[in-house]
């Protein structure tokens, strides 16, 4: 008797625990979250981000030569757009924020202020350019927005055993640089980026972010590259600027 | 009784069948052939004094400044450029294959095969200790790997002292690497946290990806020492480290400020960005001989 009602204890657990990994499935795929994706969060994401520009420095901390798009694969379309670029103009025409949209603003250097703006919606602040994205879990209800340097990111969990990671897809863009120096992604590029956490000494956390950029008429094929920031503390060091077109 | 042992294989194939599932969103396939994108900085292509993004210390740029790629006809130096941080900081893709245990089938280790340079590393994935500090250091090191969060994670000790850089910067024998290697559909990012306490000040971070393959990579054996023409007991070529004439180089040609060529650890944030803006100024533009995307690359 004890024997059977011990099988039957352990069958209902792992019921639950096959249902369980289900009901993650079906949240994958679309099916019916069970809850907020603020409840359904695998990794924290929220605080301070300080970008540790170790990579591309020579693209990222400083304004490279005009006409230098080496390691992007700018199609010939774009050539015309790179050697044409006119930071003068672009301050005069109110598009100083080019270099700062969605394809490009993770690799400026600068902080990240990441906060839930509501259970559904994650709200990403730069210091660099005073920009916002939102990332939502839920579909929009209204009807489409004008395009914008952030355009419309669409976000999802993939939980993993112990973790897992966060991925966004960014459409309905304005045209923008992906460097600096004029370097141009068109208004039909989509980002795709994924967001994975790891471990660093002394309890810091690292926040990468694999982003692939894909532009039918400026590149050639996808912009890949995955910039990195550290864990801050706390705000101190938060030092919001504008958006310039030529630093 | 039937009935029981009906119940108990019931019971045991759910138990697997949960036990599976949970494993498979917590690990991917590694193995096959990874393809390098050229998108983020390679060494192949650095100047010889170009420690940007490097948080070295003092001894380490010194040391660094002191180097003369000439130590590369020596034997015992030929191979030193290429330990295992070249693994994210080459030009080379990734071919990984698996090792299973014949009897559980289980995957006891990768291999991340050799390429023209760098040689073969191999990360254990089956809780076998670590070796002894004393045990043999070598280019690829050690590495003990275990699935984390759906990503890879790895460490490797035991390497040879070398370079961190292929240009001179150096790393000892008592550095450790932490790797993480995420998948995301067809791109893998390895990042690399390389940490030493001689010649680090902050550990040195990278990532790369990676996209796979369709047609296999084929690379070739890894380094291979020969006789390059210098005899042993000849002396080491080397530099005073204030007499580089190659020092300057790099900030000349993209008028970099030289601490940030030097690899000066404030330069790696972005406070620093705002103290150089009024004094940067960037160089013209490339005119002639730019090479395929203006890259100054034939200019130099």
């Amino acid at each position: 008797m004890r024997r059977g009602l011990t099988a039957a204890a352990l069958t209902l657990v792992l019921l639950g625990a096959l249902a369980g990994q289900t009901a993650v499935r079906a949240q994958q795929q679309g099916g019916g979250p069970a809850s907020a994706a603020r409840d359904r969060a695998p990794i924290d994401l929220t605080g301070y981000w300080v970008s540790y520009v170790t990579e591309n420095w020579r693209y990222r901390m400083v304004t490279p030569a005009k006409g230098e798009y080496r390691r992007i694969p700018s199609s010939r379309a774009a050539l015309p757009l790179i050697n044409a670029w006119d930071p003068a103009a672009d301050e005069r025409a109110g598009n100083q924020c080019k270099s700062y949209g969605a394809g490009a603003i993770m690799s400026v250097p600068g902080r990240l202020h990441i906060t839930w703006q509501d259970a559904d919606t994650l709200r990403v602040e730069t210091d660099a350019g005073t920009q916002t994205r939102l990332f939502r879990f839920a579909p929009r209800t209204t009807s489409s927005s004008p395009r914008s340097w952030q355009g419309e990111s669409a976000a999802t969990w993939e939980p993993a055993t112990g973790g897992g990671s966060l991925r966004v897809v960014t459409s309905n863009l304005r045209a923008g640089y992906l460097r600096k120096n004029g370097v141009p992604y068109g208004e039909r590029a989509t980002v795709t980026e994924h967001f994975d956490v790891a471990p660093l000494a002394d309890a810091g956390r690292l926040l990468l972010v694999t982003t692939i950029v894909e532009d039918p008429e400026y590149l050639t094929g996808p912009y890949i590259v995955s910039p990195h920031f550290k864990k801050e503390p706390d705000g101190s060091k938060w030092d919001p600027t504008p958006c310039s077109s030529t630093w | 009784m039937l009935i029981h042992l009906v119940a108990r294989r019931a019971l045991g194939a759910l138990l697997l069948v949960v036990l599976a599932a949970s494993t498979a969103s917590a690990q991917f396939d590694f193995a096959g052939s990874w393809a390098p994108l050229a998108t983020e900085d390679v060494q192949n292509d650095s100047v010889p004094v170009d420690y940007l993004g490097l948080a070295l210390t003092d001894e380490a740029r010194t040391r660094a400044l002191s180097y003369d790629e000439s130590q590369k006809s020596m034997v015992e130096r030929q191979c030193a450029g290429w330990g295992a941080a070249y693994l994210v900081l080459g030009p080379f893709g990734l071919r990984v294959t698996s090792q299973t245990d014949p009897v559980t089938n289980r995957i006891v280790s990768f291999t991340i095969g050799a390429w023209e340079d760098w040689n073969e590393m191999v990360i254990w994935m089956d809780d076998r200790p670590r070796p002894s500090d004393h045990a043999l250091h070598t280019q690829a090191g050690f590495t003990l790997g275990r699935w984390e969060g759906g990503a890879l994670a790895a460490r490797t000790t035991h390497v040879k002292a070398g370079f961190i850089r292929k240009t001179g910067v150096p790393l000892t024998d008592e550095a450790t690497i932490d790797w993480r290697i995420f998948r995301h559909g067809d791109v893998v990012t390895v990042l690399m946290v390389a940490t030493d306490p001689v010649y680090l000040v902050e550990p040195e971070i990278v990532s790369k990806s990676f996209r796979l393959s369709r047609t296999p990579l084929d690379y070739r054996a890894g380094c291979v020492t020969g006789y390059e023409g210098r005899e042993p007991g000849d002396s080491v070529p080397h530099f005073a480290p204030d007499r580089n004439p190659f020092a300057d180089e790099f900030v000349n040609l993209y008028h970099l400020p030289r601490e940030a060529v030097l690899g000066y650890p404030e330069t790696l944030y972005p406070e620093y960005r705002k103290k150089i803006r009024d004094t940067y100024v960037p160089p013209p533009p490339c005119t002639d001989s730019c090479g395929a995307a203006g890259n100054f690359v034939v200019k130099r």
